[in-house]
């Protein structure tokens, strides 16, 4: 495998898909056909060379992998630098995973202007893997921001009726804070001269205190958006809802990981001191967050009955759970929490998916519509219990596995920390076997859902693979959890090596 | 003889100089048949002189006994005003042609006014500077006057002329008091003065003050910039878009020469003009735009944000600031020349029209001149991975560099504020509907070529960033060597 940029190949091949959508002639119909079979194909090619990583992946290594480095801007000291470990690996499959499915799902829905809604996507997928890929600060803020403009148009164009506001909403609040990222990447820069990722791991850690709590703080406004964290999540139920199905998939179950991976990425191990020291505040916003997004799920369920709005806010409550166990700061926490962003990214694919099939069908996404979906789309009604079940943390599923982890990090770090998060589950089951109820089982006067066709072979082909995978991660956890536990040790052990640096220098101070 | 070679330093002005004349005759002769040639040769002779500009070595030398200077500054600005003369002329001349404003004298004043730029590009001495100035505003005065039988256009020029007329007059007190105080009007000398004096002289200072307010109106920037949007509302299109690329670069050089090389030694004094005009500008640029409905008066407020970024650059007062302030006026320009060209393409049955309304649904009926647009609002909100972005990373960097944190945050949160109204032209022309009134199908080629290298540019610029960073690295070198 030496020699050639499989993570280049990666992160462009979809640019390349693109491209090649953009040169279709023919009739509107030729090209709308073609357009999807291209972006489909391309999807499916992307994916099949990560997997390719994950075969050629040496969990042994603690490091990064596949690097590739090119000058870029050699007056700034700047290069273009790609390269992956145990951590991002399974970011990259799983955007790269995910795509494919989200645009079968929005086979049917995008009539108009198929060719650029495709365009879009694939322009997006390119993006999404790049910031997973990316070593160097600068490479991985363009893409970061690359993200947006796709999103922007896609919301924007193919979304629902309030879209307009939504899509604006969307681009300048994650822009507002992304902003505050790029002055913390020049501030680094101007401490040590570059914006390679590794050497700034490896020095971040000898600024000093204050320094790194306002970095850190700097980060924190970018990732607490985008995540997005309370009280800042308002454009997030929004951008979701009116988001056309696909997309709103690829939002939940990719781009909203991105905030975690900022964390891990660069709070945790640049700014030890900086997160050991508001860790609590963390533990704070996320234990409201969940207790606040769980009250107003339930309230979602009994009032507005939105299905969309309800899945968005359940995935906000999903979030929760995987800061919490980052900033446990433990083996186990942080293994949690990277499994628990992947089962969630999958999960809320899945669960996005299935709104936008009863929406295709219903033409509304009323829970108040629906009522024994079960007798009329068994196999939907199936699919969908899996994704809820997972989404409990039921054992065998994957949810189980990071939920358990977590919790076990949380315990470590504070007995009353486990405590809340331990009922926020609880309040989980409440919501979500409630609206599972009402749409699948409940046979009521109120609505009549018999008219509706079962998943057809397209939807099948969406579902299939993420239950599969669900189940696979559930049942036989250790395929991922090996690929990652040196990573994590790896960062564990740099960020308390880094945290005893600077208490002796502070005890040598006195 | 000996003397003769003392002004070979000149040679691309003097070029310059005598094609304007050469057209002008070209022009009484021939009649207004022959604007199509006066143009296309106008154009013809910017590029040529670009070229010639681009020639000299780099290395500072002096002509006309120390009044004028070439140095690797100069010659990076003088290519940036070039290029944008030459293209806003190639855009223009259609648009001039369909509005029965194709006189011939339109492309004469635009060469004539440039050579006042390179003249002010190139001032090491106060009169030089003046000299050139006064060179490009008149011929500006006339141009925002152009279509002198409208309204409009006839008060875009008299408001230019009068408040014009003022700064001048202010810039010129403050000279006369630096010649009072210093005695000399070579910038080299006073340079030399503010260095030797253990204090500066509060004369001086106030000599200082007084030009920079002058050179601030010339920019744009606030408090100075109340002519900005209806003298580009009002004046004819090709002539804004000449406005906002050729003589803002310049302008923008010569406040750089003015502060950077003779009050070098007062940096801490203009650091707070600066400073203060830098904030006011970002925040009202970006906040002056979201009531717009007409792009021209938009494209006002922007560029008065723009010059905020710029001006930014200039406070931290490093050579790095300088560097960035260079890279941010290229990909300015391009973009500039960019929006100008789809403005200019506007029509609705053969007659321009500049609201806002017209954009909705541009994406459906002209899907290519809706992506370069849409790529040029990105890259002006500055979004990554498009060129301006780069412009004000390099700006912020500096700003950071210079420890000065609050201003690059006010920085970044006004350019959130102006992405909104940038935004806002993406959403008009992707996500509304198709108004009745659809825009004319556009088939000048001229404008085809222009649009489609801007926009390469503007979106493929993080590829190949090299070449824009060493020649603003190595301009930015020359003038602080002097």
């Amino acid at each position: 495998m030496a020699g050639w940029p499989i993570l280049s190949l990666t992160t462009f091949l979809p640019l390349v898909g693109a491209a090649s959508i953009l040169v279709i002639r023919g009739d509107a119909a030729t090209v709308a056909r073609n357009a999807k079979n291209i972006a489909l194909w391309t999807s499916l090619a992307t994916f099949l060379l990560s997997v390719l990583l994950w075969v050629e992946f040496d969990p042994n290594v603690a490091g990064y992998q596949f690097e590739e480095r090119a000058d870029w801007i050699p007056a700034f000291n700047i290069s273009y630098h790609m390269g992956i470990d145990g951590i991002s690996l399974f970011f990259v499959l799983l955007s790269t995973f995910v795509t494919p499915l989200c645009i079968l799902a929005s086979w049917e829905r995008v009539q108009h202007r198929v060719r650029e809604f495709m365009i879009a996507f694939l322009v997006f997928e390119t993006a999404m893997t790049g910031i997973f890929c990316a070593l160097d600060f600068l490479l991985f803020y363009l893409f970061y921001e690359a993200v947006l403009l796709p999103m922007f148009i896609v919301i924007g164009v193919w979304g629902g009726p309030d879209r307009v506001p939504a899509a604006l909403r969307f681009f300048l609040y994650t822009m507002a804070g992304s902003v505050f990222m790029l002055i913390a990447l020049l501030v680094f820069y101007f401490n040590f001269g570059t914006t390679d990722i590794p050497t700034l791991i490896a020095q971040g850690p000898t600024l000093s205190r204050t320094t790194q709590i306002w970095l850190w703080l700097a980060l924190a406004a970018s990732f607490m958006i985008k995540v997005p964290m309370w009280p800042v999540h308002t454009w997030l139920p929004d951008a979701y809802t009116e988001a056309p199905g696909g997309a709103a998939a690829l939002l939940a179950g990719v781009l909203l990981k991105v905030g975690g991976y900022i964390f891990l990425r660069f709070s945790i191990p640049m700014l030890p001191g900086g997160s050991d020291l508001l860790a609590p505040v963390v533990y704070a916003l996320a234990v409201i967050a969940l207790i606040y997004v769980s009250g107003v799920t339930v309230m979602i369920t009994l009032a507005f009955g939105d299905l969309k709005k309800w899945v968005a806010y359940a995935t906000l409550a999903h979030m929760g759970f995987g800061y919490i166990g980052m900033f446990t700061l433990t083996t186990q926490g942080l293994q949690g929490a990277v499994m628990v962003m992947l089962s969630y990214g999958l999960i809320s694919v899945g669960m996005f998916c299935c709104v936008g099939m009863l929406e295709e069908r219903a033409n509304t996404r009323d829970i108040a519509k629906f009522s024994g979906v079960v007798e009329t789309m068994p196999v939907f009604a199936f699919a969908m219990m899996v994704f809820m079940l997972a989404s409990l943390g039921v054992p065998g599923t994957s949810g189980f596995v990071g939920e358990f982890l977590v919790l076990v990090g949380a315990y470590q770090a504070s007995s009353w920390l486990a405590l809340f998060a331990g009922t926020i589950l609880v309040l989980g089951c409440i919501y979500f076997l409630w609206m599972y109820r009402l749409v699948v089982f409940e046979k009521a006067e109120r609505a009549d859902s018999s008219g509706l066709k079962d998943i057809n072979l397209r939807e099948f082909a969406i579902v299939v693979p993420l239950v599969l995978v669900i189940l696979w991660m559930g049942i036989y956890p250790d395929s991922f959890i090996h690929e990652t536990t040196a990573s994590v040790a790896n960062l564990i052990n740099h960020y308390q090596t880094a945290l005893a640096d600077a208490g002796s220098m502070t005890v040598a101070l006195h | 003889m000996a003397e003769f070679p003392s002004i070979l330093p000149a040679a691309p002005e003097i070029f310059l100089a005598c094609s304007a004349l050469a057209l002008l005759l070209l022009g009484v002769f021939r009649g207004d048949g022959a604007t199509r040639l006066v143009s296309h040769l106008a154009a013809a002779s910017l590029l040529v002189t670009a070229i010639l500009v681009l020639g000299h070595s780099g290395a500072r030398t002096y002509a006309f006994d120390g009044l004028f200077v070439v140095d690797g500054f100069g010659v990076f600005m003088k290519t940036l005003v070039l290029i944008g003369a030459a293209a806003v002329v190639m855009v223009g001349q259609g648009y001039a042609a369909r509005q029965r404003m194709d006189h011939f004298e339109l492309p004469v004043l635009i060469v004539l006014s440039t050579v006042g730029m390179m003249m002010m590009i190139s001032a090491s001495d106060l009169i030089a500077l003046y000299m050139g100035l006064e060179t490009q505003s008149l011929a500006l005065y006339v141009l925002a006057a152009f279509r002198r039988d409208t309204q409009t256009s006839t008060e875009a020029g008299l408001k230019y002329f009068v408040l014009g007329a003022l700064s001048s007059g202010l810039l010129l007190f403050g000279a006369s008091l630096v010649y009072g105080f210093t005695g000399t009007t070579n910038f080299e000398k006073i340079a030399a003065v503010l260095t030797n004096a253990p204090r500066a002289d509060i004369g001086i200072v106030i000599g200082m003050v007084f030009m920079a307010a002058g050179l601030a109106f010339k920019v744009a920037a606030v408090p100075f910039h109340m002519w900005a949007p209806d003298v580009y509302e009002g004046s004819p299109t090709p002539v804004t878009a000449f406005f906002a690329a050729a003589p803002k670069v310049a302008a923008v050089a010569l406040l750089l020469r003015v502060l950077v090389d003779p009050f070098g030694g007062l940096t801490d004094q203009w650091r707070q003009i600066v400073t203060f005009m830098a904030v006011v500008s970002m925040i009202l640029g970006a906040v002056g735009a979201i009531q717009q409905t007409n792009i021209k008066r938009l494209m006002a407020y922007g560029s008065i944000g723009h010059i905020g970024y710029i001006l930014l650059g200039l406070a931290a007062g490093s050579e790095l600031g300088v560097r960035g302030i260079l890279v941010y006026l290229a990909i300015y320009l391009v973009m500039t020349v960019g929006t100008f060209a789809v403005i200019l393409s506007m029509r609705h049955q053969g007659r321009p029209v500049e609201s806002l309304a017209h954009f909705a649904g541009l994406s459906r009926t002209h899907p290519m001149m809706a992506l370069v647009m849409a790529l040029f609002m990105f890259s002006m909100a500055g979004v990554p991975p498009l060129a301006g972005f780069f412009g004000k990373l390099y700006v912020f960097l500096a700003a950071i560099q210079g420890h000065l944190y609050g201003l690059a945050v006010i920085g970044v949160l006004t350019s959130v504020v102006a992405a909104f109204y940038y935004l806002r032209i993406v959403k008009l022309m992707y996500f509304d509907e198709a108004p009745v009134e659809v825009i004319d199908r556009q088939d000048d080629g001229i404008v085809t070529i222009v649009l489609v290298g801007c926009g390469v540019f503007t979106a493929l610029f993080f590829i190949f960033p090299v070449p824009i960073l060493t020649g603003a690295a190595t301009a930015a070198a020359s003038l602080f060597a002097g």
